[in-house]
């Protein structure tokens, strides 16, 4: 593990912050997996010491653009379950109304300004979520979270030239879990990583990825050095998902093995190795985080059981928010 | 009243909505010392610096995607394309992204951004240079289209436009850059979605958008030399579209024909003639009638590209085989 903190709080609400999302993730499976859900779902369980290391180093002001993966970087800016399972069964009272689903669920209220369902295609958000801090003389700072697969993607470099030119300050965040959609990373992307952010002169690292408090740690330095206009940054998250590419790519030995799953699950995964972190140090005991996942649990088992109880938007719906300023844009 | 280009026009817009807001900034290739190919920016980088006439590389789809995240945290930026034909290399953030934000986020997000940028063929700049494709635009709900006819419009279309909540596209016709108009000295904006009726009459409907305003007028002109009195009307945005006007126009002449200068097929004059024969059928003395681009690619050759495009001669033509009763084509 990295430098301790030594604020136990912290520690604790990471722990407590990973443990929400993988509850979440769980859940939300089994919402696909007994056809309650509309849609697919892609998972994030195994990568949430990425979105957590990340988000804690963060202020609510801040702003992150997510992707298809995204449930993990809204539980970890801030949202809530019953809000999210709301949007992921199209209801009602959805973080937006139902009308974006898994796939692009956004909660600007901390900062989160949405999934994105094109690979890479939040990039440009953004980097223009920084060029708005830099125009408008705030310091707040911008995280771009992609994966490995984006980094085929050409706005990537785009937008990577021009926040080195203008010194924006936004950090690029590549969550690489080794696989892009059905296919190995290395079958896909060429060279180094981090080296295409230093061909741009910007400093890039990579990083355990399921290591929370490495991640934390680095991310706390970046974030506030780009407050100062020393930015952009890049990070190469080293992660795994645990589920295929989607909640319905069960058979998936063709591209990855279960052998490689299980030495990831069982001697890597981020959650129990910051647990026995947490009890080594005595910072928390086993029946400590026993009660936190069990009080998680109940918070996500009400959460569904709201969520599927709950209102579909009313059909007059459908033509609202089409514009900001025509309440119906087919009246 | 004071004459001024339309490229002047298109500068006092945004000079005046720059010193009005502070969030207002312009981004693109060649903005700023060179003032765009056009010049239609002149003088703008030395008013408001560099930090708010922002040259790009070129680079497209970033400084598109970049605007979008900017609008989405509290600036209002105007990007500048320098061809329309470049649409094509930003339609992902421009239509993925920007037009569909707000609805996908269930109306909490929102994208004040301008993309201005030119349309119009006939300047020998053959096929990749002389598109007019606000039809693709339009087809994409989300996206306010705006089509200046002149200076006067150009001007008050672009303010509105800077004021508006949404992704708004003005094209704007780069062979007008140089036309006179009056416009007043005075503050004015031109609501969207208002038709202007350029030219009164009672035999028939002449529909034009941006330079084929202009055509319609010289058609009805000719027309009016042979004792056949044509109305004119303008649009002026054909998102939102002025359906009333039109229909109350279609119905007191009975006759119509829709000038545009996209690509007739697919395009802006099928959709606008679909509508009159939906919601004025009974009023009709003969088939609505469509005049667009030829369905094919710019030519560079002069004696190939005047034909791709209307004229007034051929406007007067087929308006005098609709007066006569005559049945035109497969009607």
């Amino acid at each position: 593990m990295a430098k301790k903190k030594t604020n136990s709080e912290d520690y604790l609400r990471m722990y407590r912050q990973m443990v929400r999302i993988r509850t979440f993730e769980d859940n939300a499976n089994q919402l696909y997996l007994s056809a309650k859900m509309p849609g697919l779902t892609h998972m994030y369980s195994g990568e949430e010491a990425v979105a957590v290391g990340i988000c804690e180093a963060l202020e609510t002001r801040d702003k992150i653009t997510s992707t298809h993966r995204g449930h993990g970087h809204c539980v970890a800016k801030g949202a809530e379950f019953k809000e999210m399972f709301c949007e992921l069964l199209g209801k009602e009272e959805g973080y937006c109304r139902g009308k974006g689903g898994s796939m692009h669920i956004a909660d600007q209220s901390n900062g989160n300004l949405g999934a994105n369902a094109i690979v890479g295609g939040s990039m440009g958000i953004a980097t223009g979520a920084a060029f708005t801090s830099k125009l408008l003389r705030k310091d707040d700072v911008a995280v771009c979270f992609f994966g490995d697969g984006a980094t085929a993607q050409g706005l990537m470099y785009e937008v990577m030239n021009m926040a080195a030119l203008w010194k924006l300050p936004v950090i690029y965040a590549c969550e690489n879990n080794g696989y892009s959609e059905y296919t190995k990373t290395e079958e896909i992307a060429a060279g180094s990583i981090t080296a295409r952010a230093e061909a741009f002169g910007i400093e890039a690292h990579q990083v355990d990825g399921q290591d929370v408090l490495a991640v934390n740690a680095l991310t706390t330095d970046l974030v506030a050095r780009a407050r100062k206009g020393e930015g952009p940054f890049f990070m190469e998250l080293m992660t795994y998902r645990y589920h295929g590419h989607h909640v319905g790519d069960i058979n998936r030995e063709y591209y990855r093995s279960k052998e490689e799953e299980k030495d990831w699950k069982d001697n890597r995964d981020p959650i129990i190795r910051f647990r026995g972190y947490l009890v080594s140090e005595g910072l928390a005991t086993d029946e400590d985080l026993d009660a936190l996942n069990a009080e998680i649990e109940a918070d996500a088992e009400a959460a569904v059981k709201y969520a599927l109880d709950a209102k579909y938007p009313d059909v007059s719906e459908v033509d609202m928010h089409v514009f900001a300023d025509i309440k119906h844009a087919l009246a | 009243m004071r004459e001024i280009t339309l490229s002047q026009a298109v500068n006092e817009a945004l000079a005046e909505e720059m010193r009005r807001d502070e969030t207002v900034f312009i981004i693109g290739e060649d903005v700023a010392e060179a003032g765009t190919p056009f010049k239609v920016l002149s003088g703008l980088v030395e008013e408001f610096g560099t930090g708010r006439v922002v040259d790009t590389p070129i680079s497209e789809p970033g400084f598109m995607g970049l605007a979008v995240g900017a609008a989405m945290t509290g600036s209002r930026p105007v990007v500048d394309l320098m061809f329309g034909d470049f649409i094509f290399l930003i339609m992902d953030q421009l239509c993925n992204q920007a037009a569909k934000t707000h609805y996908m986020s269930g109306g909490k997000l929102s994208v004040p951004l301008v993309l201005r940028t030119n349309m119009g063929a006939t300047r020998r700049s053959a096929a990749q240079h002389s598109q007019s494709l606000h039809a693709l635009v339009a087809h994409i709900p989300g996206l306010k289209v705006a089509m200046p006819s002149s200076a006067y419009e150009a001007k008050g279309l672009m303010k509105t436009a800077i004021r508006d909540n949404n992704p708004v596209v003005i094209f704007e016709d780069k062979l007008m850059y140089q036309d006179k108009a009056p416009v007043p000295e005075e503050e004015f904006l031109i609501p969207f979605g208002e038709a202007n009726i350029k030219r009164a009459g009672t035999d028939i409907t002449l529909i034009g958008t941006s330079s084929m305003v202009q055509v319609c007028e010289k058609a009805a002109e000719i027309l009016a030399a042979e004792g056949v009195s044509a109305e004119v009307i303008d649009p002026r945005t054909i998102v939102p579209l002025d359906e009333a006007a039109l229909l109350a126009s279609a119905r007191k002449t009975s006759r119509v024909i829709v000038v545009d200068e996209g690509h007739q097929s697919f395009g802006v004059t099928a959709e606008i003639a679909s509508r009159i024969n939906e919601k004025a059928f009974y009023h009709l003395d003969a088939p609505v009638l469509r005049m667009g681009a030829l369905d094919v690619p710019i030519p560079f050759s002069p004696a190939l590209e005047d034909i791709t495009v209307p004229t007034p001669e051929g406007v007067a033509e087929k308006a005098r085989l609709l007066v006569r009763g005559e049945m035109i084509d497969a009607a």
